[in-house]
């Protein structure tokens, strides 16, 4: 097996024993990224200078006896996390050419443990959107069938794990934007609870949904990165500080026995793929074989989801995005005439359509005169929506069912058609609307191509999360890989 | 038909705690441009806002000396427009859920009528930068002061005459003084000032059209433009045109209001939750906590000045009206046995030059110590009090010694018999007329004569020894 196939506890053990350096391991991943890179266009940026850096500094901790699960790891970045004088675009030509000067609590704590950032992934613009697609550079394949997209936003993340160009990465997700991509890449993504994971460094897209999160290649990856970047943060306001840290390795095991598992009828209607029905059809089995109790629950009010979503996101969004005006950093217009058409010019010029499609969105919704009729109205089935999960959670200690409706589609085959393109993000939106832990990870293929199972569980539940989910990962044992080797265009 | 004018102020007032409200930079004013920001204050991507407790505790503690009921829950909101010295395109303000609320101010008219002035609200924001055209093609911001806290005081539409705005502008400025929550420097830009005003028919219940009014960079600005506006808005309405809703400017030199922005034109701030800040939460332990921390306020200083020092009501109230002026006549009374003097040069000297040269209090330089200096030098008779006023005056503009002024200057009395006597005999005889009406009983002659003698000596003369001299000369 070549290096840049294992799992991150497969490295550490390999680190651990000194059998290899970090540097040969990060070595042989940017070896690998070239090879791959060229097909893949996971990455907006390659940081192996800096890469080689860290390793070096890497190993430097592995002689002094400081390992731990991260040391010597390669990690790719979503390119919406502030990483300190390294480039940080958000896939927009607005930050084109932004260097942050600070690094994002989550970035910071890896490069504290040792991990070796060796990229940052593509994403859609300001993480808007379900293919990747809407990156002003590069469109994203999916390493599984290079003319399909691997999801979104994440879509960089996801695929940079599924073709090995690092051992794990980091995603975020607002509405799915790590769960999706990781169902259509074949590899699992975990999106906490709401509040678990500091937001400070992540630009933000909705700040009441964000929520920063693992890729990984299993379960076990899953747990060592969460432990690694959950936790307090006093420079995020809405970081949980309560809690209690848990070692969430600790939740890995097998035995799920009396668990209640409930699944939404909701979730099979009309839109649900054929193929992916049945591999969630057969997922519940497993589970029931494993001694789960499989019970069917009712979430009422999941058809609105999607509309309050885009409602609340765009609105945040609007906001969140005013800042970037041309006037202190980012994109600037070269020809204007006078401050207003200044700030006209640079948004026009600087933000891509969907981009321009949630300002203009969210600037609706909060107009005087709008505001009760979208927004408000919005937060009140923002309501019902966690009333229905506590509902459900009376019953059940987790949820679970299809990450996304379908397999990964064909690159522009929803360009034209936002509404088809929103609606891939159908089953993940409630989780983020009511701010639970939901993880993806592989349950079968269907033709050739991997299909994603939720797991959802109540607020900070991460932990019987992890358990079912490792359980059935042993269980179900999905081994298949892309067919995809890499090479020359 | 006679009218009368409906007046509410909005008032923001900087508070005084070290650091920023949502970032740990310094609020110290000045400073190189761009010196006192952090990518937090200046909004670069990623950075969240996390609340400063120190500004909750100042702005609670500035609603309880405004009698306010003080929210156990509020939250922050994102109020949004562009304009290059706002970074985020948003202030983080308060909009339906306000930290105060319900709170009063009471003033005093000239013809000794009470009055409540109520206050709608009292809620916390940021301040934004600042722009500056000045010598440079274009236009630069400095940040600074982005980010440093802020409380914007809001009233009912209470007042009807510019002079009661003005008094109850003095009377909050003094209350936020006293607490020690705000320094007020309209120089600085710490207290601003803009005004609603409109006139309606004496006895009418309804509103008329309400016109804002902005840049007003002084109280007495405040009521001059409010002067001005009235009698502009009662002419229009007497030569039966409409009021349009708008904003208008002072313009100071001109002494007029003039049209900035129409209400078409004004912006809409699509509030919303702020969604990277939690609510606010202020218990009542913690309430009556800062109720406790709170300094004694105007109305207790006034009296307690009336019985412990023993100065009359009036100056008890012009003295305490300002809280560095306050403290400047008790540190003095520490330092000199008559507080009754003290008051009467604060109520007269010093409030002449205050006025005078458009000082604030805490701009003039003269100590206690110099000031007890300055008295007790009167008493062992070195200096008239005519030349003290003298020196009062040189001390109020350099904050020289008493005694340094009186030596550069020669300005000791003249208590020499002979050179008096001198004097004294060429003053008779300069005025023969005065003379004779001192001798034909008119006392009122020997005032005059003295009078001379003093003008004679540049005031320098001891005049109880230049009245008996005179005395003595004209009964030869």
């Amino acid at each position: 097996m070549e290096l840049h196939e294992l799992k991150i506890h497969e490295l550490h053990e390999l680190l651990k024993n000194k059998e290899v350096s970090a540097v040969d391991v990060t070595k042989a991943y940017l070896e690998r990224i070239k090879e791959v890179e060229p097909q893949v266009d996971a990455l907006i940026s390659i940081t192996e200078e800096y890469a080689l850096k860290k390793a070096e500094e890497a190993d430097k901790m592995i002689q002094d006896g400081n390992i731990n699960d991260l040391t010597g790891i390669p990690v790719i970045i979503k390119d919406n996390m502030c990483t300190e004088n390294i480039r940080t675009t958000c896939a927009s030509k607005m930050l084109e050419d932004f260097v942050p000067p600070y690094n994002a609590t989550v970035v910071e704590n890896l490069s504290n443990l040792g991990a070796v950032m060796v990229g940052k992934a593509n994403l859609d613009e300001f993480a808007m959107g379900s293919s990747t697609e809407n990156s002003a550079f590069k469109t994203t394949k999916n390493p599984w069938d290079l003319s399909r997209v691997p999801g979104g936003s994440s879509g960089g993340s996801a695929a940079s794990v599924a073709a090995d160009e690092c051992a794990f990465s980091l995603g975020s997700d607002t509405g799915g934007s790590i769960r999706q991509p990781a169902s259509l890449c074949g590899v699992v993504g975990m999106k906490p609870t709401y509040g678990l994971v500091s937001r400070y460094g992540l630009v933000a897209f909705a700040s009441s949904l964000d929520q920063i999160g693992p890729l990984t290649k299993d379960v076990t990856d899953c747990a060592i990165v969460l432990n690694a970047i959950a936790g307090h943060d006093p420079k995020d306001s809405t970081s949980v500080d309560k809690m209690r840290k848990k070692d969430y390795k600790e939740f890995l095991k097998e035995d799920i026995k009396g668990i209640r598992i409930g699944y939404a009828k909701e979730f099979f209607g009309e839109g649900l793929d054929d193929g992916v029905r049945e591999s969630i059809e057969s997922s519940l089995k497993i589970f029931e074989s494993l001694g789960a109790e499989i019970k069917e629950i009712s979430l009422p009010y999941l058809d609105y989801a999607l509309a309050a979503y885009y409602i609340v996101s765009s609105a945040e969004a609007s906001s969140n995005l005013a800042r970037y005006d041309g006037i202190r950093y980012g994109h600037v217009a070269t020809n204007y005439e006078d401050l207003i058409d200044m700030y006209m010019v640079s948004r026009s010029e600087g933000f891509g359509k969907e981009v321009k499609r949630r300002i203009m969105l969210g600037t609706y919704a909060l107009s005087s005169g709008y505001y009760d009729a979208y927004y408000n109205k919005a937060l009140k089935v923002r309501t019902l929506i966690k009333k229905d999960y506590e509902k459900a959670f009376e019953d059940v200690d987790v949820i679970v069912g299809p990450t996304s409706p379908t397999t990964a589609f064909k690159i522009g085959e929803r360009v034209e058609d936002p509404l088809a393109m929103y609606l891939a993000d159908v089953y993940t939106v409630p989780v983020n609307i009511a701010g639970l832990p939901g993880l993806s990870l592989p349950c079968g293929l269907s033709n050739d191509l991997p299909v994603g199972l939720q797991i959802v569980g109540r607020h900070f539940d991460e932990g019987i999360v992890l358990n079912a989910a490792y359980a059935f990962e042993k269980a179900c044992n999905f081994n298949a890989k892309p067919s995809f080797k890499g090479g020359a265009k | 038909m006679n009218y009368e004018a409906v007046i509410g102020l909005e008032v923001h007032a900087e508070l005084l705690t070290k650091t920023k409200i949502f970032c740990s930079c310094t609020t110290e004013f000045g400073g190189e441009p761009n010196t006192h920001v952090c990518p937090v204050c200046l909004g670069l991507p990623g950075t969240l806002p996390v609340l400063n407790k120190k500004v909750v505790e100042y702005a609670v503690k500035a609603g309880l000396a405004l009698n306010c009921e003080i929210s156990k829950f509020s939250k922050m909101d994102r109020k949004n427009y562009f304009y290059p010295d706002l970074p985020k395109a948003y202030q983080i303000s308060q909009y339906d859920l306000p930290l105060c609320k319900n709170g009063y101010v009471e003033i005093e008219t000239s013809d000794g009528v009470k009055k409540k002035i109520g206050l709608t609200r009292i809620h916390i924001e940021e301040d934004a930068g600042k722009l500056m055209h000045e010598n440079i093609d274009g236009s630069l911001v400095d940040y600074n002061r982005t980010g440093v806290p802020l409380i914007e005081i809001v009233s009912e539409p209470d007042m009807r005459t510019p002079e009661e705005a003005y008094l109850y502008l003095t009377k909050l400025k003094s209350v936020l003084e006293y607490s020690e929550v705000s320094d007020c420097k309209m120089q600085e830009g710490s207290l601003r000032v803009d005004t609603n005003v409109s006139v309606r028919p004496v006895g009418s219940n309804e509103f008329g059209t309400k016109i804002e009014l902005k840049n007003l960079n002084s109280f007495k600005a405040v009521q001059r433009a409010l002067e001005y506006e009235i009698k502009r808005q009662i002419k229009l309405i007497e030569n039966g045109e409409k009021i349009v809703q708008e904003t208008r400017r002072w313009n100071e030199q001109k002494g007029v209001t003039e049209s900035m922005r129409s209400k078409e034109e004004a912006h809409d701030y699509r509030y919303f939750p702020e969604p990277d800040l939690v609510p606010i939460i202020v218990s009542d332990e913690w309430k009556e906590e800062i109720r406790k921390s709170l300094p004694e306020m105007p109305e207790h200083k006034k009296e307690r000045f009336v019985s412990q020092y023993g100065i009359p009501e009036y100056d008890a109230s012009i003295i305490t009206s300002s809280k560095p002026l306050a403290d400047f006549f008790e540190k003095c009374a520490l330092e000199y046995s008559s507080a009754k003097t003290i008051s009467n040069w604060i109520m007269g000297e010093m409030m002449r030059l205050l006025k005078d040269t458009g000082k604030e209090i805490d701009e003039v330089p003269i100590k206690p110590h110099q000031m007890a200096s300055l008295l007790n030098l009167i008493d062992n008779g070195t200096i008239t009090g005519s030349i003290a006023k003298t020196v009062f005056e040189e001390m109020f503009m350099t904050g020289k010694n008493p005694d340094d002024i009186v030596e550069e200057k020669g300005l000791k009395q003249l208590s020499n018999e002979d050179e008096l006597r001198e004097i004294a005999v060429k003053v008779i005889k300069d005025n023969p007329k005065s003379v004779e009406d001192y001798k034909n009983g008119k006392e009122k002659a020997l005032g005059f004569l003295v009078g001379q003698m003093m003008k004679a000596t540049k005031g320098k003369a001891n005049p109880q020894l230049a009245n008996k001299l005179l005395r003595e000369e004209l009964s030869k």
